[in-house]
């Protein structure tokens, strides 16, 4: 039973397009916010948009995870680190919705206008304008930020401790097409 | 089938890459958050010298701290549409919110007529296509880049010796950027008026205006006051007499400005707010600001925003001035810091607006 099979073709495809654009976001969003040069705006610029797209397909792929289940762990794998994987892959589908959600709030209680592409296309506010709240939700963005970033760097260990030093069937799982056997 | 151990036995190159790969990525991050870069100019760095140069208190603008919230309405008159297709410029009457200012970050500072004054505007037009600008009474910016402005503050942070910056410190700016030498003559050897209602506020930032066709334009404008100028005067007695003199300059009838817009012309720097334009340039009056009342900041409409110069309406759009980008950080995270803060009563208090001062010096 070395092989439970793998992800669906649209999980993998959701999950390394989101991964590229996921990390990023999280560079993009730690540069801009230390610097006063050129890039600033522009950063800001695409920052907004990849932000909402990013909200979109976690949707899309929270909806995919509930319809189609993943292949389940090796069986051979401690309850525990099976229960770490399961509560981290939790927390990361939290953080993928509740981040953009925050930024996309927090905006809107600064009332600043909220461009999504170009000026003509722009987000609705989705909180009431209050300047406090504003304050509170600006810190919660890096907080989640800098958490998502953890969780993400645990993430990536974890796969390369299954792919390198376990060898098991967890890393081609979601790498390419594995026929359960 | 014999269970495998949960951690077979691997070669220490195989733990290599499981722990270098997350290590670097840790790595790169800690870099484009500037933690490893400690020469670069962030925020914080921009903040923390404006502090140093003039001063902060909890819950207050990091810079122009001490202000008064004024409101109104823009009347575009379509001069400049053929320029711009920002709806604010059209034939239309739209809502302004502003506030006045005196630059520096000490908001309880005493009045003083050579202080630099500010307008900040939000238009606000119903189709949401926003318009911010924060513009200030000085001809020209004393410094060209972020880094200047960065090193100019540290350069004129007050001695703590004698309260007052430290000459030789400002010599050797001065001698370090001999480029920015005319801006800062230019700066102090501006003309000043009474007060805020017969002051001109200008954009000294660069921006372009986009036609509906897609042609850009790049321009500045200033806010040119329709009543006439008069000279200052100073006012030793009154540590408030500017903000006194605009509370009852507004209550006695509402003011005016012209929007002249100015057209760069062949030679002039777009880039750069520390040169000033050809005096022959192409000039548009664009449309009028009335300001019908004034409030506190405490519970003002001017209080839980910031002006920032970069929320612009379809039809204009940022130079390549670095000044700019640089205020939209700064103004983010000086608005971030102040609206977690509690703050004070601010000078200009509810209670100085509802009595008019009656000022005996007050001039028309
Ligand atoms: C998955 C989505 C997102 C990620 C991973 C992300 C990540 C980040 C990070 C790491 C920062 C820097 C925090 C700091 O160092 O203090 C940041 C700042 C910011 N983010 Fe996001 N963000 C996301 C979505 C959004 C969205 C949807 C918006 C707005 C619609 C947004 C608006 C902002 C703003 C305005 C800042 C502050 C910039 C500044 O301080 O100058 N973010 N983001
Ligand atoms: C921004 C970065 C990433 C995020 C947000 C993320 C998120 C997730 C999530 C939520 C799952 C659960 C499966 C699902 O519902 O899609 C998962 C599974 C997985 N991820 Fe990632 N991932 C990221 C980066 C990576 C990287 C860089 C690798 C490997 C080098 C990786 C390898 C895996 C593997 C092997 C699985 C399967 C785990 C299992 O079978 O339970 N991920 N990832
Ligand atoms: C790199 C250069 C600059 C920096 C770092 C800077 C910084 C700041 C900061 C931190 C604030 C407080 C924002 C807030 O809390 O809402 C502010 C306010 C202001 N600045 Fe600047 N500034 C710069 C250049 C300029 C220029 C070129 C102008 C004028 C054309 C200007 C005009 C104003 C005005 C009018 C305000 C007050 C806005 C208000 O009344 O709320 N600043 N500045």
């Amino acid at each position: 039973m070395r092989n439970p099979g793998s992800f669906s073709l649209p999980s993998r495809i959701l999950h390394w397009l989101m991964t590229v654009m996921i990390l990023a976001m999280l560079f993009i969003g730690v540069f801009m916010a230390a610097t006063v040069g050129p890039g600033y705006h522009r950063l800001v610029t695409v920052h907004r948009p990849l932000g909402i797209a990013i909200l979109v397909l976690a949707i899309l792929r929270l909806g995919n995870r509930l319809r189609s289940p993943p292949p389940p762990l090796p069986a051979d794998l401690p309850p525990l680190m099976k229960a770490g994987a399961k509560a981290s892959h939790i927390l990361l589908y939290i953080l993928m919705i509740a981040l953009p959600l925050v930024g996309w709030g927090m905006l809107s209680a600064a009332d600043y206008p909220i461009p999504l592409w170009g000026e003509s296309m722009r987000l609705p506010p989705i909180l009431p304008h209050d300047p406090a709240l504003w304050a509170w939700l600006r810190s919660a963005h890096t907080v989640l930020a800098f958490l998502l970033f953890g969780l993400v760097l645990a993430h990536l260990g974890a796969a390369l401790f299954h792919g390198l030093i376990r060898r098991d069937g967890v890393l081609p799982s979601m790498v390419r097409r594995v026929r359960p056997d | 089938m014999a269970t495998n151990p949960v951690v077979p036995p691997a070669s220490p190159l195989r733990w290599l890459g499981v722990v270098a790969a997350p290590a670097a990525l840790a790595l790169a991050f800690l870099w484009a958050g500037g933690w490893l870069a400690p020469t670069r100019l962030t925020q914080a760095g921009i903040l923390d010298a404006l502090h140093e140069a003039s001063g902060m208190q909890l819950g207050f603008r990091r810079n122009h701290a001490k202000g008064v919230c004024v409101a109104g309405w823009f009347e575009g008159n379509g001069n400049a549409a053929g320029l711009s297709s920002a709806t604010v410029l059209q034939q239309r009457r739209v809502p302004v919110v502003g506030r006045f200012a005196l630059a520096g970050g000490l908001p309880f500072q005493t009045d003083a007529p050579a202080k630099v004054r500010s307008m900040a505007l939000r238009l606000m037009p119903p189709d949401g296509q926003e318009w911010r600008m924060g513009i200030n009474d000085i001809p020209v910016f004393p410094v060209r880049t972020p880094q200047e402005f960065h090193d100019l503050q540290l350069a004129s942070r007050p001695d703590p010796a004698t309260g007052k910056p430290d000459p030789a410190r400002m010599r050797a700016f001065r001698a370090g950027h001999p480029w920015l030498q005319t801006a800062m003559e230019q700066v102090t050897r501006r003309p000043l008026s009474s007060g805020f209602a017969d002051d001109t506020y200008r954009s000294l930032d660069s921006f372009l205006f986009v036609a509906a066709n897609g042609t850009k334009t790049a321009v500045r404008w200033a806010m040119v006051p329709v009543r006439p100028v008069m000279p200052a005067d100073s006012h030793a007695a009154d540590r408030d007499y500017l903000f006194r003199q605009v509370i009852d300059d507004i209550h006695a009838h509402p003011l005016q400005w012209h929007m002249m817009v100015t057209v760069a012309g062949n030679g002039d720097a777009v880039d750069d707010p520390s040169r000033i334009w050809a005096w022959d340039d192409r000039q548009i009056d664009a449309g009028t600001l009335t300001l019908t009342t004034i409030e506190s900041e405490e519970g003002g409409p001017c209080t839980g925003i910031t002006f920032d110069p970069l929320v612009l309406p379809e039809g204009a759009a940022p130079s390549g001035d670095p000044i700019l980008p640089a205020r939209s950080a700064a103004y983010m995270r000086s608005f971030f810091l102040r609206s977690g803060e509690r703050s004070a009563a601010p000078a200009v208090t509810p209670g100085m607006i509802a009595t008019p001062s009656g000022a005996k010096d007050h001039k028309l």
